[in-house]
Formats: structure tokens, sequence, C-alpha cells
């Protein structure tokens, strides 16, 4: 043991109340959040991709020397060369411009359809929560009902009424999707509304809408933002699936539900009509899938599993 | 007296992603056989990682017993295997957990719960096991226990399932029962009630009793002897009346100093102790407590200092125990 | 209690059936043009003869009357372009085919999804784990046309185990099933796999524990049951999942099941046979997630049903 001397015992002045001071520096929630997700290599990792595919299914067709409804009946089902990427289908159309046609589909109906459902489902939810008491009965009772039927039945009903086109599929996407986003933000304000600051707010004057627009949902924003980035890809799924079964956009524009529909017959001969579209929707999903959950974690530490 | 329970230099850490957390970093104490022994301190002070290693049921990993031996009945615990750790929890040690709506599997009977450890470590059968669950459950002061044995947790109030928690715990007779924050979730009426049945146990069975608490008034009521935890370390051990009536070390006497007392002058007022413990993921190098101290001296932020016996019963762990600091005594 | 309970859920149930009655039927009647407006050259006197037949002559009250009548007496009409069939001769031919594909997949979902959920959690963070949520993400993220695709092309055109299609025999079940129950399974593996992770992260399970209870009886008594339970809530949903996936797995293996007869009723703008199936799958749905909603409120000794009917 080293040597003690008398030095070793004079008093030293501790500010006891800097011991209380926070050694961290606070970070506000959503550049926490930012800090959080920037960790997830796998959610940058998709992030960067949808980033990728936005840019690309925007640039590429305008820039490309292919169009997609040009037909060339002596070049069909030509294996992917320099001149096709990804070869072309049976009426001789280059796949790989199609292919960034559809992402433009895949991508307008996933994000119109989160859209449309996040509008629909603030205000119901909102409202519904806000207000509570026979309102909140009566109003969530409606979305049990609708919820009851099944999602892709009346999907399917109205695009066989509609006439087909990109808008029609958003439409039927939306007109059941947007419960589970009601559902969700009804259970946040409520929980909110119970919290002293909203109660702090009301009785500064602060009338209804001031509060649920400015004080309610600002707070609920997490889970609607990883709600909504999990819509993406559950409507881009539904739009493959029911172009898949022919309610989907009509020819000469398609979609990869489409193109993977027209491979599939051709599958043991030009496997790669069916392969392209089919791993672009596999990939985009899960890339969307993979992000809604890295958001999750980073916007809910406590339900990382 | 014979030593049931002989803890050596017991060195736990966590490994989490941001680091080695040292949450027990050299602890040495010992429990007589018959005998109740507080362990007291603040959320964090690693009282019941020290408690739960005691029967391994830290989780391992993140969890690892660095150093150190858990002797119990003269075998060292540290080096059990699984298979040989499951015939000494719930047989040789039982254990009682901070929270009763929690603690018991809301989805299964309480007596079956009570049932499984005697079917494991006594060989019961099912009938032997309802009939012992239900003497059990008379013993701990349940009411009806023929009807209580066939309800779920649910059914029960909170100081209800803590006496049923207690019937588990004590079910197999063990040597040494580790009471972890026993009565913190219950209502204060409750907590008496909970605290005088233990005893009255304790006194019928003369099982020795490992206390984990921050709640200085149970502590009193209860235990014979107090281990004083900051920051991962023992700071000072003694008698319940070398603790109360006669603390060494300045973080003993604000504990002391922060809960209201019948005994002594009313009119003190209560002071709270300031600050936070540090950060076990970077421990400090001298004594834990120096940042809030109001006796601190050089010394303190650069040498941890060892326990001190101060009398046959007591020790402390203080730069304020050394001769050179007696100088300045009286602060 | 439990009557009350039950009579309030079926009210519910016998409403939402309704509506979707009434939905679907005035959803199929708002397509601009009759039924035979695309069969061109149809003489006049055979087109009143056949919207006669079809009871297209009434007014819409008339038939909306007619069409409830129809669906209470189980009686959902003839077909329009299988002139010889009925839409109940379609439904008890396909729904048995239809059924056994979904309740293969369906069991197949389920234990192959609690098995790598519960794996994953006792290996919570170890490559075990690893590769069982990429399974499971992926389940999740390949839609059942592309995987049955893919299945038809690895396991029966690259390497001849297993037929392409049809439905003659037990082998002809495997990919179909498999291609189904990717989607449900993963989600079951996923549910089950946090369920577990928290559950084993209780109280209870340390109290269990400190028992000297073996970790096996541990898993399978304590936690995998509790783990479980809330599982079942989502049976509804899968097998809502399962019936809609089933289109087009039917579609793409040729399985003369339900699912293909009504892609196919949709391909052929066969209103009767679209309407009467949409009916008829809405029932099923409808009548599965009560049962499983009472199971559930039956088999969990913690819900009391007095506040069951609410969430």
């Amino acid at each position: 043991m080293q040597h003690l001397t008398k030095e070793h015992f004079e008093p030293i002045s501790v500010d006891l109340r800097q011991a209380e001071e926070i050694k961290r520096p606070s970070l506000s929630f959503w550049a926490d959040v930012w800090r959080r997700l920037k960790m997830n290599k796998v959610a940058m990792a998709s992030l960067i991709f949808i980033v990728a595919l936005i840019v690309c299914a925007v640039v590429i067709p305008m820039v490309s020397s292919n169009d997609y409804f040009t037909t060339d009946l002596a070049g069909k089902n030509k294996k992917p060369s320099a001149e096709h990427w990804f070869g072309t289908d049976d009426l001789g159309r280059d796949m790989f411009v199609r292919i960034w046609y559809g992402a433009r589909i895949s991508l307008e109906v996933g994000l119109a359809a989160a859209f449309i459902d996040l509008i629909i489902g603030v205000i119901w939810g909102g409202i519904a929560g806000f207000y509570g008491g026979k309102v909140d009965e009566i109003m969530m009772r409606i979305a049990d009902i609708l919820f009851a039927i099944p999602y892709l039945l009346v999907v399917i009903l109205l695009m066989v009424v509609l006439s087909p086109g990109v808008g029609t599929i958003i439409i039927a996407l939306t007109i059941t999707g947007w419960i589970g986003m009601a559902r969700i933000v009804r259970g946040q304000i409520l929980q909110l509304k119970s919290q002293e600051f909203v109660l702090a707010a009301r009785s500064l004057g602060a009338d209804s809408g001031r509060l649920i627009f400015k004080h309610l949902i600002p707070n609920a924003l997490g889970p609607i933002i990883v709600t909504l980035s999990l819509t993406v890809p559950t409507a881009i799924f539904a739009e493959s699936f029911l172009s898949f079964i022919g309610l989907g956009v009509a020819a000469p524009v398609a979609s990869w539900g489409t193109m993977s529909s027209e491979g599939l017959p051709a599958m043991k001969y030009y496997p790669w009509r069916l392969m392209f579209p089919a791993v672009f929707i596999s990939v985009t999903i899960l890339a969307f899938n993979l992000f809604g959950d890295g958001l999750r974690d980073a916007v809910d530490p406590r339900l990382r599993k | 007296m014979e030593r049931i329970l002989e803890v050596k230099d017991l060195q736990v850490s966590f490994h989490t992603y941001a680091g080695e957390v040292k949450a027990v970093r050299g602890v040495n104490f010992h429990v007589n056989r018959g005998e109740a022994v507080a362990i007291v301190g603040e959320s964090g002070c690693g009282k019941s990682v020290t408690a739960q290693t005691l029967m391994k049921l830290i989780p391992m990993p993140p969890g690892e017993i660095k150093k150190g031996e858990i002797l119990f009945n003269g075998e060292d615990i540290v080096k059990k295997s699984n298979k040989e750790m499951e015939s000494i929890r719930g047989k040789e040690i039982g254990m009682i957990f901070q929270d009763p709506m929690t603690s018991l599997n809301p989805t299964m009977t309480v007596g079956n719960q009570i049932a499984e450890g005697l079917i494991k470590h006594q060989n019961m059968s099912r009938a032997a096991a309802r009939d012992r669950a239900i003497e059990l459950l008379t013993m701990v002061g349940i009411p009806q226990p023929e009807k209580r044995v066939e309800q779920y947790p649910h059914e029960f109030s909170g100081g209800m399932r803590q006496r049923a928690m207690i019937a588990i715990a004590l079910a197999c007779s063990p040597k040494l029962l580790i009471a972890d924050e026993p009565t913190t979730a219950l209502d204060v009426t409750i907590q008496a009630q909970i605290l005088d049945l233990m005893k009255e146990l304790q006194k019928k069975t003369g099982t020795s009793i490992i206390l984990i608490t921050h709640d200085l008034g149970v502590v009193a009521e209860m235990c014979d002897r107090v281990i004083v935890m900051y920051a991962g370390k023992v700071i000072e051990t003694g008698t319940v009346d070398d603790i109360f009536y006669n603390p060494q070390h300045p973080y003993t006497k604000g504990l002391l100093r922060s809960v209201p007392r019948l005994d002594l002058n009313r009119d003190e007022p209560l002071t709270p102790i300031f600050g936070t413990p540090p950060d076990l993921l970077r421990p400090p190098v001298g004594c834990g407590f120096t940042a809030r101290c109001e006796s601190a001296m050089r010394v303190c932020q650069e040498i941890d200092p060892e326990l001190n016996q101060i009398s046959t019963t007591q020790r402390a762990a203080c730069w304020l125990q050394h001769p050179l600091a007696q100088n300045r005594a009286g602060s | 209690m439990l009557i009350r309970y039950l009579g309030k859920r079926i009210f519910f149930m016998l409403i939402s059936l309704f509506l979707i009655v009434t939905a679907t039927f005035f959803i199929m009647k708002a397509v601009p043009g009759g039924p035979f407006t695309s069969e061109k050259n149809v003489p006049e006197e055979i087109k009143a003869a056949l919207e006669a037949k079809y009871k297209l002559d009434l007014p819409l009250h008339e038939q909306y009357f007619e069409y409830l009548k129809g669906v209470i007496t189980w009686d959902l009409g003839p077909s329009f372009t299988e002139k010889s069939s009925t839409v109940n001769e379609m439904i008890s031919r396909g729904f048995p085919v239809s059924a056994h594909l979904g309740a293969q997949a369906l069991l197949l979902a389920i234990f192959g999804g609690i098995i790598l959920g519960v794996i994953a959690a006792l290996k919570h963070n170890k490559w075990q784990d690893y590769s069982a949520m990429v399974i499971a993400v992926l389940g999740l993220s390949v839609p059942g046309f592309i995987l049955a695709s893919f299945y038809q092309y690895f396991f029966a055109i690259q390497w001849g185990l297993l037929p392409i299609a049809k439905w003659e025999g037990f082998e002809y079940t495997i990919l179909p099933s498999l291609a189904l129950s990717a989607s449900p399974m993963a989600f079951i593996a996923r549910l089950t796999r946090s369920n577990m992770i928290e559950v084993l992260g209780q109280d209870y399970i340390k109290t269990a524990k400190a028992k000297g209870l073996h970790t096996f009886t541990i898993t399978v008594k304590h936690a995998i049951r509790n783990a479980l339970l809330p599982v079942i809530t989502y049976l509804g949903p899968l097998i809502a999942n399962i019936l809609t996936g089933a289109f087009v797995i039917e579609r793409i293996f040729g399985v003369p099941g339900l699912g293909r007869e009504f892609v196919l009723s949709i391909t052929n703008r066969d209103y009767t046979v679209i309407m009467g199936t949409t009916v008829f799958y809405s029932i099923i749905l409808v009548v599965m997630i009560l049962i499983v909603d009472i199971a559930y409120t039956l088999i969990d000794p913690r819900i009391k049903l007095a506040d069951a009917g609410r969430e």
C-alpha cells in the first residue's frame, strides 16, 4: 500500500448540488431516434435501398432508350443481354424499363395508400380518442364492423366493379386500410389525454382543435410513423396480389404483379421473365419491412426484442 | 456459531452494449444459522444482484461472476453446475421477490405453483403435494386454503399473493430464505403483517434469512445484523444496534438521517442525501461516496478504503477511521 | 355472463354479415351494364328470358330482398357462365378441397411458427435467433404467389422431387401447403418470439427458477404456455390470410378448390359466383374469428367475461 501522508487527509470541497447534474447531453426525441436508427445497419441499408429505388424509378424510364410498350415480335423472350439488361417478354418488350415502370406503380400505390390511411386514420382515431364516450363508442364500433370484413375480399370486390387503374387500386386499398391507423391513433390519444400537459394546455384556454393537432398528435407521432412505414409494404403486396389475379392496372402498363403473372406460365423456358419482377417485389417489401422494424426499435427502444 | 453462508470477495459484472457494468465489486459477508441479516442500500447499489447471485439467478450472459466464492454449507456455489444448482434452489435456499403481482405465474393455480417444488424435491405425488400445499397456505395465514389452492393469482390480493410466495419459498423447508424487498410493493398495513409472518415463521422453522431492503424500519423490526452496501461494495456492517446507534460511515449516517425515527428528537428535520450513486460502467478509483460526502478528503478520491474493525461486531470502510483523519474528528 | 357475452358477440357478428351481404349486393349491382352486355348478338327475347331466369327483370329492391332470402335459406343462385351449376354446388365441390389445403397450411404455420419462435427466443441474440428471424422476415416479405412459383421451379421442374400441379394425392398437397403457410408461419414465429422473450423476462420465471425447476420444465410449463395465449387471438386474422392467400396458390398449383373457382369467376365476371363466394368466405371468417375469441376467453383464466366484450 502506498504511504499515506497528512496531505491525503486534507478536506476537499464537494459541491453537493453539482452531484445532481445529469451527465449525458440531452438529445431531442427525434435526434435520439435518428441516432439509434443510424446504428442499425440493416435498417440503414434498407433505407438506402428504398431511396435508390425511388430515384431509379423516376430517372431510368426518362433516360432509357427503350420504352415499356414497343413490341418487337422478332425479339421476343430474349435472354438478358447488353441491349436488354433484363431480357424481353413474350411481346419483345424491354423488361428492364418495364421493371422500373412497375416500380413507379408499386411505389405510387404504396406511398399513396399509406398517406391516405394516415389522413383518414388520424382524423377518425383522433376524434374518437379525444372526445371519448358515446362518440368513441360509435366510431370505433363502425371501425370494428368494417374491420371484420376480410381486407382482400373487399378490395377484390371493388376492383371487379371499378375500372382498372392505379387510382382504383389506391381507393380499394384505403377503403378499409385506414382502420389499423385509426386504432393506433385512438389508443395513443386516450393514453396521452389523461396526462398533465394536456390539462395544462386546456387550462390555458387551448381549444379542442389546437389540443388535438398541436399537443396530442405530435406526441403520438412515433407509433403513427411506425404504422405508416409498415403500411407501405402491405399496400405494395396487395397491389401485386391484385395484378397477379388479373385485377390490376390495364395493359400496356404493367406492374410487378402483372409481370409475374405473365411470366409464370413461361417459367420453365424463360425463367428471367418471372425472376426479375419476383425479386423486385420481394426485395422491396423486405426493405420496407426491415426499415419499419428498425424504425419501431428506434422510436421505442423498450420494444426492442 | 455455525456459518451457513459465507461470501468471499464476490465480484459480478454485466456486459452491456455500453460496456462492462461492475454491479458487485468485491463483497464479503456471512450469515449464521438461524440468523436474520439485512442488506440495505439505495437502488442500484448491488444488493439485489448480490442476492440473486447467491442462487445463481442472474442471467448469464450478460451477467458474469468474475471472482469470489459463495460457500453454502461449506460448498462453493460458484463452482456448481446448473444441474447441481437445481437441487439447491427451492430445497436448500428459498427466495421471495419484490412484486407479488408479477412473481406468480398468472395462468397456473396457486396450489400447482406451490406443489411444483414439492414434487421436484421431495418426490411427492400430486395428491400429497396438494395436501401439503393446503397445509402451507394455512401456515402462511390464508383463510379457506382448500378453496384458495385451486384459484389463480389474479383472484388473490397483493398481501395474499406475497403470503403465497412465502409458502412457495418455504415449501421444502430451506435452510436459508432470501427475501428481496418483500414488502416494498405492498401497502403499509400489509407490510407489517408480512413482516410479522416472516418473523413468526423464522422462529418456528429456524431458517436463516437474508432480507434485502432499502427500508431501515423493516430492518430494525426483524434483523439481527445489517450489511450496508454502496456502489457495489459493503461499506459498513454491524449489529442492528451498532448501525442504528453508532453508525460510522457517512453514508450510513445519511441513510439514518433520511428516515423518520420515533426514538430521536422529532424537531430534527429529515435530510436527504444529495446526488446520485456513481455510474458503475466507470467505477470511481477511490471511495464511491466521495462526490456526495460532506467529509470528503483528498485520499477518498484516490484510494478506496477497506473495511476496518470498529468493534467485535462492527466494521466500516471509511478513511475517517484512519488515525491521520482522527485529528480532524468531530466533523 | 357467458350467455350475455355470446349473445352480444353473435348480435354484432350478424350485423357485420348483414352489412357484408348488402354491400356485396349493391356493389355488384353498380357494375355498369348488365352481366349480359358482354355477350354480343344475343337476341332480345333470349336476353329477356335470361334476365327473368336470374331475376334481373325485378325492381332493384325486390332483387335485394330475393337475394337476402336466398342467403338466409342458403340458396346462392345459379352461375352466370357455367349454365348448368349453381353457386351452392360450386361451393360444395370446391370448399372441401380448399378446407383440406387450408387446414394443412394452418397446422404447418402454427407448429412451424411456434417452433421457430420458441427457438429464436431461447437462443436470443445467437445465430439460431438471427436465422429464424431472417426466415420469418423473408416469409412476411415474399408474396405467396412468388414463393409458390419458386417452389415449382426448383422442387418440381429442376429437381423433379414433387409434382408441379394438380390435386391427386398427398404429395400433391405438399408444395401448395408450404407456399400457403409461409406468411402466417412467419407471423406466428415473430409473435411467439417477442412474447416468449417478454415472458422469459417476467418475475414468475425467476420464481420458477428459484424453485429449482429444470430449464425444460420452466420453458414448457411456465414460458411457452403464457407466450402462446396471445397468439391464439391472432388465429382469426391468420385464417383470413390463408383463405385469401389460397386464391393465388390454388390457381398456380391447379388445385380445384373454391379459391381458384373464385379467381376464375372474377376473370369471367360471373357475378352470382363472385357474390356467393364472397358471402360464403365472409361467413366462414366471421364465425372463425368469433370461435377463436370465445376459445381465448375460456382458456385464459385472467379474462373475466364482463370486460371481454370490449378491448
